[in-house]
């Protein structure tokens, strides 16, 4: 493969590009690496970009292709051209970041508590009622400090307008985070000069944020608070990143048969006995943390671990129950959210939203199958969505059932043109879409990591980024601003 | 640590050792037909019967050629102790621990088990085996001293320690025993003077043959069983294996060397006392066969000593000073 990757002749074809702009001059804090790969001899790009996927097989950060049986192992594709993010840009998502998580923290402890949001009309409460992820069991419950929310994953998309929209609230278990820190470490590897000479903001300070985040939650009379990451096990496609958090932070990483509640504590087993833990940062679904509280099925969890946390003895991140704000259908609320709790304009905008639960809403939705987005309101991973101009006629008439049997649990989107960034191919630069998930930390306070996950539709075209759906990932270049620490020094390890 | 986790660490090490020493088998044989063409098959028989599946191997491969052997040893992933799927479960074990053992000691397994992957896509069929089981040992050796280098000495270390100890003493034991035999076929011939050669390869093949040149010179049965059995410094010698996995458990346990405080400690404290004062011409003269099966059996009763001991699930009620709350 000769291809000549260079940017001279690429073309944005009308698309909102993050590097280039309408003219096809290099955006704010992108000209250093234009200029860069510009210069790069022929071939060396390709070869580094072979080198990086090497160190992915030799790390093991793969997955197993289903049913191969001489072991093939493929690994999550990574493209090594950055998205840039200019300083300024970054300040306003970050500050819309931190108002956001911090209006649906509120929204969460009042849904669980007096409902004032509900009783004034800002959410209706059939909605509420219907909420497949409303947990009872939740009623009344005090998390540590107060915080429902401890760790999100906030997904952002650029239109073609170029306004930043938020696409979704993650606030569960959002995954990801262990990408962009090792896309920063082999980008680093990588460009090594071009580091030392971007101003970007670091991002390895990751796992010191988060284990200070989890111990800041950890029950007031321990000194040396015990935390542990609790993972459903090695055949959880996030299992890697499990692992990885637990290393980079020190702590145990546990499957629920790990641990036991005895006495009112959580303890672990251990080599040597028994060990009490007092925070868990669990990567498990609320469904299946607690089989005595919730499904009881579950093989996964900790019998007895709810009523441990309800006596504040443990502590959970994130709290059981957060799911109840990131379903589709309140997100389409949540602007109205942020003025009703914070009394402020929110500052980074919802894309708008059809609520098929109104009719209204459903006749429009069902007239427009073909132009818009439809959205399953729990599911995750690009599953149980009709992107209405890639969709066919079959389709969209199954979609247009599903609504009317199951009007609550479906939202609808216009068809966005997210923006893309060049991506290498085997025939040079070409454009491909993108979205951005930042990571947001509440604890002491709330601190969003400077950039995120970008990920690509690496499929000409597709507008679904998803890993399960031939996605994949970019490392995030935000540029730092006056007073903003750089990266250029980490650069130099 | 997690019970979990060590028992993940331990069956690490072990699976590690257990490819090393298949490869070891493999190459001695190699090189003994090298030194004895016209009796090439009767190499390969004892091979599969000793450490392998012999049904299995009938059925699937009926002809115990060299060709076949090498690839129901070596890349059979239906076969449970082939390397090939040592690898593979020294793999998902260490998978599940990766945050416990150093991303080197991860990276390196997983480069192991590649390279293994990718010869076995060959079908089997490679130009110079011996090259590659040298590099299945080299493989294996780097893990060990990436491990040495780069994990804590602390529980963790030990149990991948204990692991991989006791899994070498039980393997060089099993080299010796069969090749014990195929090279004396008869009783009459234990005492008269070994072909050098032969003997040789088998020292080399548990890279003994430098150290035991040191000591002994001249190879004699005696002296060949005394240095794999009984040697107290050469490292793949049993009793060197035991007595260290031995001093592992007593740094797990904080107890003492010499006494016990549970009951795999005691086990393993006894074999090594059995081992340290053994006398060869006794062994000898009571069949070394026997005396063999009974180092196995104890090491068997070792590890499940240390399974009952450390891994297996206990109920949380049973002791209370078993809490800790630190």
């Amino acid at each position: 493969m000769s291809a000549n990757h260079t940017f001279f002749g690429y073309d944005s074809e009308g698309f909102h590009d993050e590097l280039f702009d309408a003219e096809g001059r290099p955006r704010d804090g992108s000209q250093l690496l234009v200029d860069c790969i510009n210069k790069l001899p022929l071939g060396v790009l390709t070869e580094r970009q072979d080198a990086i996927e090497r160190a992915l097989h030799r790390m093991g950060i793969t997955f197993a292709v289903y049913g191969d049986e001489s072991g093939t192992e493929k690994i999550f594709p990574f493209d090594v051209i950055p998205r840039i993010v200019a300083a300024a840009e970054w300040q306003r998502i970050e500050a819309g970041l931190k108002q956001r998580i911090k209006a649906l923290n509120m929204f969460i402890n009042d849904v669980y508590h007096d409902q004032n949001s509900i009783n004034d009309g800002i959410v209706p409460r059939e909605l509420l009622s219907k909420a497949t992820s409303y947990r009872e069991p939740c009623h009344g419950l005090f998390p540590p400090k107060g915080i429902w929310c401890h760790i999100t994953g906030t997904d952002l998309i650029r239109h073609g307008d170029g306004e930043i929209y938020v696409l979704e609230d993650n606030l569960r278990c959002p995954s990801g985070v262990s990408y962009v820190l090792q896309n920063r470490l082999l980008m680093k590897r990588t460009f090594p000069q071009l580091f030392a000479a971007s101003h970007i903001r670091p991002v390895i300070d990751y796992p010191t944020r988060l284990y200070e985040t989890l111990t800041y939650l950890a029950p007031d009379h321990v000194h040396e608070p015990r935390v542990v990451v609790l993972t459903p096990g090695i055949y959880n496609s996030a299992y890697y990143e499990h692992s990885f958090l637990a290393q980079q932070m020190g702590v145990e990483l546990v499957e629920g048969r790990d641990l036991v509640v005895k006495d009112g504590f959580v303890y672990m087993r251990m080599t040597d006995g028994f060990q009490r833990v007092d925070v868990i940062y669990r990567r498990i679904d609320d469904d299946f943390i607690d089989p005595e509280t919730f499904r009881s099925d579950s093989m996964l969890g900790v019998p007895g671990l709810m009523s441990v946390y309800r006596q504040g003895r443990v502590a959970l991140a994130n709290a059981p129950g957060t799911g109840v704000a990131d379903d589709k259908v309140i997100y389409a609320f949540v602007p109205d959210l942020i003025r009703y709790f914070l009394n402020e304009e929110p500052i980074l905008p919802n894309v708008p939203t059809y609520i098929c639960d109104r009719e209204e809403d459903r006749k429009y939705v069902l007239a427009n199958l073909g132009k818009l987005v439809v959205k399953a309101a729990n599911e995750a991973g690009g599953y149980g969505m009709l992107v209405g101009p890639h969709s066919t006629r079959e389709q969209q008439k199954e979609f247009a059932q599903k609504i009317i049997e199951q009007p609550r649990n479906y939202i609808a989107q216009p068809t966005l043109a997210l923006s893309r960034v060049p991506t290498m191919t085997h025939g040079g630069f070409e454009g491909r879409h993108v979205d951005l998930r930042p990571y947001i930390l509440y604890g002491k306070d709330i601190w969003v990591l400077p950039g995120g996950l970008t990920r690509v539709a690496l499929r000409k075209g597709s507008l679904v980024v998803n890993s399960s759906q031939g996605g994949g990932s970019k490392d995030t270049w935000v540029i730092a601003g006056d007073g903003d620490e750089s990266a250029s020094a980490e650069a130099a390890l | 640590m997690l019970s979990r986790v060590a028992e993940s660490i331990y069956w690490m090490a072990r699976y590690i050792e257990r490819a090393e020493n298949l490869a070891r088998f493999i190459d001695v044989t190699l090189n003994l037909i090298l030194d004895q063409p016209h009796s090439a098959h009767l190499q390969w028989v004892p091979l599969v019967s000793t450490t392998g599946d012999h049904e299995y191997f009938n059925k699937k491969y009926h002809q115990p050629t060299e060709e076949n052997v090498i690839r129901f040893l070596t890349f059979d992933r239906n076969y449970s102790s082939s390397i090939l799927s040592s690898l593979s479960m020294a793999r998902e074990n260490a998978r599940t621990v990766r945050e416990a053992i150093s991303s080197e000691a991860w990276e390196q397994i997983n480069e192991f088990y590649h390279f293994v992957c990718n010869a076995a896509r060959t079908d089997g069929k490679m130009s110079t085996p011996p090259d590659f089981f040298n590099a299945v040992k080299q493989h294996s050796q780097l893990f060990n001293g990436i491990l040495d280098a780069t994990l804590s000495h602390s529980a963790g270390w030990h149990f991948a320690n204990v692991g991989r100890l006791l899994e070498r003493a039980d393997k060089t034991s099993r080299i010796l025993d069969v090749k014990y035999y195929t090279l004396l076929p008869t009783l009459e011939d234990v005492g008269t003077t070994l072909d050098d050669l032969q003997w040789s390869s088998v020292l080399r093949s548990v890279s003994a043959f430098e150290m035991y040149r040191k000591q002994y010179h001249g190879i004699t049965i005696h002296r060949v069983v005394s240095f794999l059995m009984l040697d107290r410094s050469f490292p793949r010698s049993a009793l060197f294996c035991v007595d260290r996995a031995d001093q592992s458990l007593h740094q797990i346990s904080g107890s003492q060397l010499g006494a016990y405080c549970n009951s795999a400690e005691q086990r393993l404290g006894r074999l090594k006392a059995d081992l340290a004062f053994a006398d060869v011409n006794s062994i000898i003269n009571q069949g070394f066969h026997e005396f063999i099966d009974n180092l196995q059996d104890n090491l068997n009763g070792v590890g499940s000593a240390i399974h009952d001991t450390f891994f297996a699930m206990r109920s949380p009620g049973a002791s209370q000073s078993q809490f800790q709350t630190r």
